[in-house]
């Protein structure tokens, strides 16, 4: 392996050595052109391509639009479709689906995923090559990885319920884990898991080398016992990777579309009707625009405002 | 491991820790790829033998191989009498020859071969537009006095947290105006836009990394501040450059949601058509598996190529904010 | 503006992507259609038409699951993907109203096309909207039901011949009835065959588009459900929800549990198929489109597949398939689409469709008193045709089917509620879309 810059490094430093003032003696753009040059098309895009939509989601949330009957009168229909979708218990339904999945991916991901980065840090020997083997399930397409898990999970010819049966001394053909309503919730999870717990993986790995070699040196010098380091140094200095870690993932499953779409539709029932599937299918296939606007809206202000209480906390944890 | 670090020895695991911790990773990394075993062992399996109970697994031992999956991945093919085909002059290769044993004649190429063009089009495409206007971006706000420079920052980050179906509803009626549905340059700019936030990101982490000091010295010999970003500044950054560009394509890559929903046919990516490989009778599963495997081959080198840039590109920008 | 600003665009992104725009060698079109057996079909007889014309054939073939998605999300975006639809006969609604389709009524005048050649319930289901009225938007194209298929050789064995009789006092037979499918379905349920464990039925069960709805519908039609009332139209309590339509329900919901394979919780066309080409199951419910490719089908085709047409409890009654094809309006190449329509409409043509596996809806091939030997399931298929309902054709369809998708797997598959509750909560449902459309 090459070797790493120095693991230090990783940790942010405070914003800003003072730019020294210095006599210019080059020409051409001016630092203020330069600056607007490089910022704006970026910004000019993101206005194109997403703040744009965004208004426009909120005005047609307002609205009875409809994509496929363009020609359709128009009109304001105020807050219906929101007091509507927030007083639908169906929709409550499928937010607690959502919420199901996103804690148990988040729970079962971040407790393997620290314990694999915990034993990759042990550095034995070809861990490099052990670490990018374990990165492969991450780099597939989710709906493709979707799609074939369908196959895995077959009850008669899947690998997963052949396995299963095999090593849990029952038929194979005797579970269903996309057909039953207990289990359906738990395949999509075991695949979500599967799929990304290399990826936490990954940033508790980076925390794990952020941890300056001499504070374990002190406490090695303290006769501290490894568990007791593990507790009071490892963790608590891994804490802020493991939380954006959780940060990331729950934002990504939140919005979780293209893999349990294509493993389940949704079903048994509605058992698996992840929010987003719900606003795909009011969206695109009901094409109740100013319906399913409102929607996005409710979704993208719950994501953004529990993603915003929680960096708050994860900058309390790393202020400690 | 470089000379400098070697005085750790005090934090080195024992041997005894090493091993256990060796076995069990590699444990996990085995059962993890049973999976993605399971779909290269299918992709060489005849369509009988992929469905088969209980599955065969070894090669030559359980199964004949086949390259059935492969021809039919990039093939359609038609039904015909055995009048018909015994009519016909012998078959040309080998994927002719399985077509005629299984009753049916290839009618041409399928279109697996144009989709995974659109992808690597598309996915190229925009990888390489976010980090131009991504470094750019990053330089800029690594460097400059921004106004409301945080907000906009925030801002950047926060068109991540939009589900991918909200966007697309808007998106569909404006690319419907403008006529760039089912276009790859629509389909590049939405990608884009998508990756252009975690680019501004993790190059910002990077590039504040770098310390002032050198281009200002190269700006004390002459060079203007442009020249100094491009020979100071960019040459000091190409490791963070590599770690997003390998996230900006393995997203890219990937998506499903926009291209299902914004693309029908000329600029469509494979994600959507992989899934939807059918056969004559239930979904051609050697065929998809194929069509799998070939599509994870670019993302796959291009990771194991730049694998060591990748730890440094998770946490850079992570660790900033 | 617009024009000029998107002419920009396409000329960046040819410099960008080095993609010239397709030069024009003579002219081709596009038709869309389902990825199934009849489409091979029909690439087959559209050579006849490249040879007469010169104009090419370009197709676009989309698997059912996700044909309605994507095809109606193209019409919706103005595509000009394809010139020529074959759309499923729900859309016809939507894509009368929203100007998708070219309505054809001149063009039929002009050209000569009689749409009297065509059989009347062909005509109201694919082709005219409001339907029943004289405004045409599609040339029925492909008429297509549920059907069955069964083991004919299974059925044939003297010991379980024998067995049956024993058991249920009758030949083992198609089924007349749903009550005798279950019964022997049942029959099948589990059993050996030849060293391989076998199972009763494979019907629809599917989730995510319209597979549940299209099954369930066959018993319900069977056990007397009705949409509406008959003469007060978008009245459905009490109709939707009979004491028949619940009793249909609890029938389709029964012959799920009792006699599918295990974890048949989300099959459709492609999975029926599998299930019975791999020997799985005894019968199957199944589109008719597809008895020409299982009567051909070298494990289980010949003389060991048979078919029946849906079984009547109360009456009779089969779901309706099928579609007609429309020229679509955003296509640049309207005039060759509308060739390729006024080619395909000829009896000729007809005739050759019907040999390959289409199933024509002109009159000159069904009437024919020589059809019903033509093929073993063309008797079945006439029957069939003469007793199908179909689902709502309304604009709104797609969201009608979607409530219905949802409540029956709820309780079909996923055990929630009762048939009743089931279906009361459809009416409230249909209900509440018809009301938002001002309908009711």
């Amino acid at each position: 392996m090459t070797s790493h810059t120095d693991p230090a490094g990783l940790v942010s430093l405070p914003e800003g050595h003072q730019r020294a003032s210095l006599p210019r003696v080059q020409t051409g753009l001016s630092d203020r052109a330069i600056a607007w040059l490089f910022i704006g098309p970026t910004m000019a895009l993101l206005l194109a391509i997403n703040l744009f939509p965004l208004l426009w989601t909120i005005f047609l949330s307002f609205t009875n639009y409809r994509a496929n009957r363009p020609n359709a009168p128009l009109w304001n229909v105020g807050f219906d479709h929101y007091v509507a979708i927030l007083t639908d218990p169906d929709i409550w339904l499928r937010m607690q689906a959502t919420a199901h999945f996103v804690f148990w991916t988040i729970a079962l991901q971040t407790v393997i995923g620290f314990g694999l980065a915990y034993l990759v840090d042990r550095k034995f020997r070809g861990h490099g090559f052990w670490t990018t083997l374990i990165l492969v399930p991450m780099m597939l397409s989710p709906a493709v990885v979707g799609n074939f898990w369908t196959f895995l999970y077959q009850p008669q010819i899947g690998l997963f319920n052949y396995v299963v049966g095999f090593f849990g001394g029952i038929a194979p053909g005797s579970f269903q884990m996309l057909g039953d309503v207990t289990l359906s919730p738990w395949a999509i999870i075991i695949v979500d898991t599967w799929m990304w717990t290399p990826y936490v993986m990954l940033i508790c790995l980076a925390g794990l080398r952020s941890i300056p070699d001499y504070i374990y040196e002190a406490a090695e010098v303290d006769r501290a016992s490894n568990i007791r380091q593990f507790v009071s140094i490892t963790l608590p200095m891994c804490m802020p990777f493991i939380m954006l870690a959780i940060l990331f993932r729950g934002i990504e499953n939140f919005k979780m579309f293209d893999m349990v779409n294509l493993l389940t539709a949704g079903g048994p029932g509605s058992t698996t009707e992840l929010a987003s599937i719900t606003l795909k299918r009011a969206a695109f296939e009901a094409w109740r625009t100013g319906y399913s606007s409102a929607f996005a809206i409710i979704l993208f202000v719950a994501v953004f405002g529990l993603a915003n209480i929680y960096v708050k906390t994860l900058n309390k944890v790393k202020a400690r | 491991m470089s000379a400098a670090n070697s005085a750790h020895s005090v934090v080195e695991p024992s041997g005894y820790a090493k091993l256990i911790a060796s076995c069990l990773v590699a444990l996990y990394a085995v059962i993890s790829l049973v999976p993605l075993v399971w779909i290269g062992l299918t992709s060489v399996k005849s369509s009988t033998d992929s469905i088969s109970y209980p599955p065969k697994v070894i090669p030559y031992v359980d199964f004949q191989p086949s390259i059935e999956g492969y021809c039919n991945l990039f093939s359609t093919r038609s039904r015909q009498t055995t009048e018909y085909i015994q009519s016909l002059p012998a078959p040309q290769g080998a994927c002719e020859s399985i077509a005629r044993s299984r009753g049916m004649v290839v009618v041409g190429p399928s279109n697996y071969v144009p989709r995974y063009i659109n992808s690597l089009i598309i996915a190229f495409g925009s990888t390489f537009l976010s980090i131009a206007l991504g470094t750019a971006a990053a330089y800029a706000f690594s460097r400059f006095k921004v106004p409301l420079k945080d907000d906009l920052l925030f801002f950047i980050l926060s068109t991540r947290m939009m589900p991918p179906i909200a966007v697309a509803i808007p998106i569909y009626l404006m690319y419907r105006e403008l006529g760039l549905s089912d276009t790859r340059l629509g389909m590049i700019l939405l990608y884009t836009s998508v990756n252009v936030s975690l680019a501004v990101w993790l190059l910002k982490g990077f590039i504040d990394e770098i310390p002032r000091e050198y281009e200002e010295a190269a700006m004390i010999d002459g060079y203007t501040r442009l020249q100094a970003f491009r020979k100071v500044v960019l040459p000091q950054a190409v490791t963070g450059i590599v770690a997003t560009a390998i996230f900006c394509l393995i997203f890219a890559w990937n998506e499903y949601a926009f291209a299902v929903l914004l693309t029908s046919g000329a600029a469509q990516t494979a994600p959507p058509f992989i899934p939807i490989i059918i056969g004559e009778g239930g979904q051609d599963w050697p065929a998809v598996a194929a069509g799998t495997v070939l599509f994870l081959v670019p993302i796959l080198v291009f990771t194991v190529l730049l694998r060591q840039h990748l730890l440094r590109g998770i946490t850079f920008g992570a660790v900033r904010k | 503006m617009k024009k000029r600003f998107t002419l920009a665009m396409g000329i960046a992104a040819s410099a960008l992507l080095g993609a010239a725009p397709a030069s024009a060698q003579g002219k081709s079109i596009t038709l869309c259609w389902a990825a199934w057996d009849p489409a091979n079909a029909l690439v087959e007889l559209s050579k006849d038409f490249t040879a007469k014309t010169g104009i090419a054939m370009k197709f676009e073939f989309v698997p059912w699951p996700n044909f309605a998605d994507r095809m109606l999300n193209e019409l919706n975006s103005k595509g000009k993907l394809c010139d020529l639809m074959i759309g499923d006969s729900q859309w016809i609604g939507g894509s009368a109203e929203n100007k998708h389709y070219v309505k054809l009524n001149d063009f039929f005048a002009k050209e000569g096309i009689k749409i009297g050649d065509f059989l009347p319930t062909t005509v109201d289901a694919y082709s005219t909207w409001p339907k029943g009225t004289q405004n045409y938007y599609a040339l029925p194209a492909m008429g297509d039901a549920m059907g069955w298929t069964y083991r004919k050789d299974w059925f044939g064995r003297a010991d379980l011949q024998a067995e049956f009789r024993k058991k249920h006092g009758r030949d083992l037979a198609p089924p007349k009835t749903w009550t005798e499918l279950q019964e022997v379905a049942q029959f099948f349920q589990g059993r050996d065959i030849d060293g391989k464990k076998v199972f009763g039925v494979a019907i629809p069960t599917e989730r995510g588009s319209e597979g549940i709805t299209m099954g369930a519908t066959s018993a319900l039609y069977a056990h007397g459900f009705r949409y509406e009332n008959p003469t007060r139209p978008y009245q459905m309590q009490g109709f939707v929800n009979s004491l028949d339509a619940i009793a249909g329900l609890e029938a389709y919901k029964a012959l799920f549990k009792c006699c599918t394979p295990p974890g048949y919780t989300n099959g459709y066309m492609q999975e029926g198929l599998d299930a019975f080409k791999s020997g799985q199951v005894a019968m199957q419910m199944n589109w008719f489109a597809f008895f020409p490719g299982l009567f051909k089908d070298p494990a289980v085709g010949g003389d060991r597949i048979g078919f029946f047409v849906n079984p009547s409890q109360k009456t009779e009654g089969s779901t309706l398939g099928g579609q007609g094809i429309s020229v679509v309006s955003y296509s640049a190449n309207q005039a060759e689409a509308l060739a390729y329509i006024k080619w395909f409409a000829d009896a000729e043509v007809q005739k050759k469709w019907w040999s390959l596996g289409g199933y024509s809806c002109h009159k000159s091939v069904l009437n024919d008193p020589n059809f019903p030997n033509t093929a073993p399931f063309a008797a079945d298929f006439l029957k069939a045709m003469g007793n199908v309902k179909d689902f709502w054709q309304e604009p709104s369809y797609a969201q009608l089917l979607q409530a219905t998708q949802r409540r029956l797997h709820d309780y079909v598959v996923a055990d929630k509620g009762t048939a009743k509750e089931a279906l009361d909560s459809l009416v409230q449902d249909w209900t509440k879309v018809f009301k938002e459309d001002g309908k009711n």
